[in-house]
C-alpha cells in the first residue's frame, strides 16, 4: 500500500522538477484553434463537470462531518447525489466528444502526443467507475465521509489504515488505485495547467506596464551602480 | 503629467505599392516556424476588402477591442476578467483557422521524383498542419488587388456607413478603384491584448512601449486573440503559445530599423518616438465616440515644449530618446502637420501606428451624373466619351476630394471613426503640397492659388516644402529615427549577467517546444 506514498511524492517532486526543467511547455495547450465547435460541446461540459465533481470530493475529504450531518436529512442525500451524479455524467459526456474529437479531426490529432491519450483513457476509466459506483454502491456521499476519509487522513497522518479500504467492494478499490495513479502521471500530462490557473488575474490591474530599469532613479547621480537583480527579473 | 516615450509608426499610403516585401521580410525573420507559417504579423491588405482573417474589422463577428458603457467607462468588448474566465475553457470568440486560412506549401518533389508516365507531374498543394494534400481557399492576401470583386470588396465591413446607392456608385467600373493597407501590430497605448490576458504574459515595455508576449509565461489562454481588434494576436497551435510583432525590438536597440521597415520598397514608412501623458490614457480611450480620434491625438505631447521636457526628464526618459522625439517623422506628420490618422480609432485601443490616408484615386475623379453626363456614356461600354473622366486638372480645389472615388465617409470609417472632417483635412494636405509642387515646377498654377490653398489648409510653403522632403526624397536616417536604447542598461534587463557567469550562455535553456 506505499501507492499514495509514491503518487504524492512524484506529483511534488514531478511537478517542481517538470516547471523548473521545462516550465516553457506548461500551457494549456488549448487546441481551440485548430477545431472550434466540437470542442464547446466536449470541453465545457468536461471542465465544468469535473470541477464540480473534485470540488465534492475534497469537500468530503475535508470536512466529512459536515457532510454527514448534510446527509442526515433523506431528501438533502437525494439532491447532492443527483446533483454530483449529474456533474459525473457531464464528464463523461465531455471527455466522450474530446476523445472522439481527438482521434477523429485530423488536424487535432496532429497535435495529439500518447500522453494526452494515456491521461483521457485514465480520465474516461476513472469517470466510468465513479458513475458505476454512484449508481451501484449508494450512498457514496455518506460512507465516503464515513469511512474513507478517516483513511485519506491516515495517510496524510503517516499511518496508513487500509481496513476501511480493503473491505470495500473491487470496484471502489480499482477507482481509489486509479486515482492514485492519476496523481502520479499528473506532473508529466497536460494536466499541469490546472496549476497555473489564472486566479490572480482578478486583482491586477487590466494594463501592465514593465520597466526595465527604474527610469528615475538610473539619471540620478546618487545612485550607485547596482550589483543586484534587476526588477521585473 | 506622466511623460513617456512610444516608439510609433507612419504608414504613407499613397506611397504603398503593395508588392508584400514587408511581409516576406517579416515571415523570413520571425515565423518561418512549425505553428507560425499562418501568422503574417505584418500583412498588406487590398481596400475595399475583407482583409486578413476574413472580415477582422467586423467586431461583431469577433468582438475584439473596448466598448464604451454609459459614462466614461470601457470594457473589453470580448475578454475582461469576468467574460475571459467563463469562458477559458472554450472561448466563443476565437478565431479558428478557417478565419486565416489553412497553412500549405506545395509538394515540388513530386515535380523531380514522379515516375515517368503519361500526364505532367503536379506539385499539390499539402497543408502544413497536417500534411495531407488540401484545398487551398484561403490566403494571407487572398483577396490582393480584386478592388471590386463581390466576395472581397463588397462584403468590407466599413462599407457598412455608406448607403447602398453609395457603394453601387464605389463599385461602378469606371470609379473603382482599390488602395493597400499594410498593417502590423499597433503598439496601442491601452491595448486590449494585454488587458485580456489572464496570466499577465503580455505587457508594454516603459521605456519605447512596444508591446510583447513573454513566452515563458503565456500559457493558452488565447483571450488576447479575441481581444486585439487589429487580430494582430497569433495562436501558434504548435507550442501552445501566442505570438505577436515585437516591432523587431532586437533590431531597434541595435539601431536597426524593423525588418518591415527596412525592407519596404515604397518607401511608405517611418519611425520615431512620440511623447505622451499616459495619465489622459483612460480619460482619452473612453472618450465620447464622436471625440475618440481627436482625444487619441491630443495625447501626443510637444517635444519641444519646456515643461514637457522636464517633465519627461523628471521621468527619467534619456536625452537621447528627447532628442529623438524632436527629430522624430511621425510627430511631424500626426502632429505637426497634422496629416495622420490612427486606424479604426473606435476600437478604443489608442493604436500608435498612423496612416497617411490615400489620394491617389482621389485625383482623378469622376464625379458627373447629371443629364449632360449620362447623354454622354457610351451605353455598351460604359464609359464616358468626353476627355475629363480622369480629371487630374485642379480647377476646382477641394472639390475633387469631397467627391472622390473613394466616398470621405469610406475612409473616414476606416481612419477616424466616422468622422469626415477629420480624414479631409489630411487629404486637402496632400492635395495642398501637390498643388504647391506643381506650382515650383511646371509652373501652370498662379501663385496666389498656390499660397490660397497653403493658407486654406494651415500650411506654410516651408512645411509644404518640408512634407514633400519627407514624402518623396527623405533618406534612411530621416524616415527611422530610432533612439539611441543604452545598451549598458538593456543587457541587463534581460538577464543579470552574474547568474550564469562561468556556464554556457543566456537565452532560452530549453527548446521552445510543445508540451505533453
Amino acid at each position: 500500500m506505499a501507492l499514495p506514498y509514491v503518487a504524492a511524492i512524484l506529483f511534488l517532486v514531478g511537478t517542481i522538477q517538470r516547471y523548473r526543467a521545462t516550465g516553457f511547455k506548461v500551457s494549456s495547450l488549448s487546441s481551440q484553434f485548430l477545431e472550434g465547435r466540437r470542442l464547446f460541446w466536449a470541453s465545457v461540459p468536461f471542465h465544468f463537470g469535473i470541477l464540480v465533481v473534485f470540488a465534492g470530493h475534497l469537500v468530503a475529504f475535508l470536512v466529512p462531518s459536515g457532510i454527514l450531518a448534510w446527509n442526515s436529512n433523506p431528501v438533502r442525500l437525494l439532491v447532492l447525489q443527483i446533483t454530483a451524479w449529474a456533474f459525473g455524467l457531464s464528464v463523461l459526456v465531455g471527455l466522450v466528444g474530446l476523445l472522439a474529437r481527438r482521434l477523429t479531426e485530423p488536424r487535432v490529432r496532429m497535435v495529439t502526443t500518447p500522453m494526452d491519450l494515456v491521461i483521457e483513457i485514465l480520465l474516461l476509466v476513472q469517470t466510468g467507475l465513479g458513475l458505476y459506483i454512484g449508481y451501484a454502491h449508494r450512498w457514496g456521499s455518506s460512507w465516503f465521509a464515513a469511512d474513507l476519509s478517516p483513511y485519506l487522513w491516515s495517510l496524510v497522518k503517516l499511518d496508513p489504515q487500509i481496513t476501511a479500504v480493503s473491505a470495500m467492494p473491487h470496484v471502489i478499490q480499482l477507482h481509489i488505485v486509479n486515482a492514485f495513479v492519476i496523481f502520479a502521471i499528473f506532473p508529466f500530462t497536460r494536466l499541469v495547467h490546472i496549476l497555473v490557473a489564472p486566479f490572480h488575474y482578478l486583482n491586477r490591474p487590466y494594463q501592465r506596464v514593465i520597466w526595465n530599469w527604474d527610469r528615475a532613479a538610473i539619471r540620478s547621480p546618487k545612485t550607485a551602480w547596482s550589483a543586484t537583480r534587476p526588477r521585473n527579473n | 503629467m506622466d511623460v513617456r516615450a512610444q516608439i510609433s509608426m507612419v504608414f504613407h499610403l499613397d506611397k504603398c505599392i503593395g508588392c508584400h516585401t514587408c511581409s516576406v521580410a517579416c515571415k523570413n525573420i520571425w515565423t518561418d516556424r512549425k505553428g507560425a507559417e499562418y501568422q503574417w504579423w505584418n500583412n498588406v491588405e487590398t481596400k475595399p476588402g475583407t482583409g486578413y482573417p476574413g472580415k477582422w474589422e467586423d467586431q461583431e463577428i469577433y468582438k475584439g477591442g473596448w466598448e464604451r458603457e454609459g459614462a466614461g467607462s470601457i470594457q473589453l468588448k470580448g475578454a475582461g476578467k469576468a467574460k475571459g474566465l467563463a469562458n477559458i475553457f472554450h472561448n466563443p470568440h476565437l478565431p479558428s483557422v478557417e478565419d486565416y486560412y489553412e497553412p500549405f506549401t506545395y509538394n515540388y518533389l513530386n515535380l523531380i521524383e514522379a515516375p515517368p508516365g503519361d500526364d505532367q507531374p503536379t506539385a499539390r498543394p499539402v497543408s502544413l498542419i497536417t500534411g495531407k494534400p488540401i484545398d487551398v481557399k484561403m490566403g494571407p492576401n487572398w483577396d490582393d488587388d480584386l478592388g471590386g470583386s463581390p466576395d472581397y470588396a463588397r462584403n468590407d465591413p466599413n462599407l457598412e456607413a455608406l448607403t447602398p446607392a453609395e457603394r453601387e456608385a464605389m463599385f461602378q467600373l469606371e470609379r473603382m478603384a482599390f488602395f493597400y493597407l499594410p498593417r502590423i501590430c499597433n503598439h496601442c497605448l491601452n491595448p486590449g491584448c494585454v488587458a485580456s490576458c489572464p496570466s499577465g504574459a503580455i505587457y508594454k515595455r516603459g521605456e519605447d512601449g512596444i508591446v510583447l508576449i513573454n513566452q515563458k509565461v503565456c500559457r493558452a489562454w488565447r483571450m488576447c486573440v479575441t481581444a486585439c481588434p487589429y487580430k494582430k494576436s497569433y495562436y501558434n497551435w504548435h507550442s501552445g503559445k501566442s505570438e505577436k510583432c515585437l516591432l523587431c525590438y532586437p533590431r531597434l536597440e541595435a539601431g536597426h530599423a524593423p525588418a518591415c521597415m527596412h525592407s519596404c520598397v515604397g518607401r511608405i514608412r517611418y519611425l520615431g518616438v512620440l511623447l505622451y501623458d499616459a495619465d489622459r490614457i483612460q480619460r482619452a480611450a473612453s472618450a465620447p465616440d464622436g471625440e475618440i480620434t481627436r482625444a487619441h491625438l491630443d495625447l501626443i505631447l510637444d517635444p519641444f515644449d519646456d515643461q514637457v521636457i522636464a517633465a519627461a526628464q523628471r521621468n527619467g526618459v534619456p536625452d537621447s530618446t528627447l532628442k529623438s522625439a524632436q527629430n522624430s517623422p511621425t510627430y511631424k506628420f500626426v502632429k505637426q502637420w497634422g496629416m495622420a490618422l490612427p486606424l479604426h480609432p473606435e476600437f478604443r485601443t489608442l493604436p500608435m501606428l498612423f496612416y497617411v490616408p490615400p489620394l491617389l484615386p482621389v485625383m482623378a475623379s469622376v464625379t458627373q451624373t447629371d443629364g449632360a453626363q449620362k447623354e454622354r456614356l457610351n451605353p455598351i461600354a460604359k464609359t464616358w466619351t468626353d476627355d475629363w473622366l480622369y480629371d487630374t486638372s485642379t480647377e476646382e480645389l477641394w472639390g475633387t476630394i469631397e467627391q472622390a472615388r473613394f466616398p470621405l465617409k469610406y475612409l473616414a470609417s476606416l481612419f477616424s471613426g466616422g468622422d469626415e472632417k477629420a480624414v479631409a483635412q489630411p487629404l486637402k494636405k496632400l492635395m495642398a503640397v501637390r498643388i504647391y509642387r506643381r506650382w515650383k515646377t511646371v509652373g501652370d498654377i498662379d501663385e496666389s492659388r498656390v499660397d490660397e490653398v497653403l493658407k486654406d489648409t494651415g500650411l506654410s510653403r516651408d512645411s509644404a516644402e518640408a512634407v514633400y522632403y519627407l514624402t518623396a526624397l527623405a533618406k534612411f536616417q530621416d524616415r527611422f529615427v530610432i533612439p539611441p536604447a543604452h545598451r549598458e542598461q538593456a543587457l541587463e534587463m534581460l538577464e543579470f549577467t552574474g547568474d550564469t557567469r562561468g556556464s554556457q550562455g543566456f537565452g532560452f535553456l530549453e527548446r521552445p517546444e510543445r508540451g505533453a
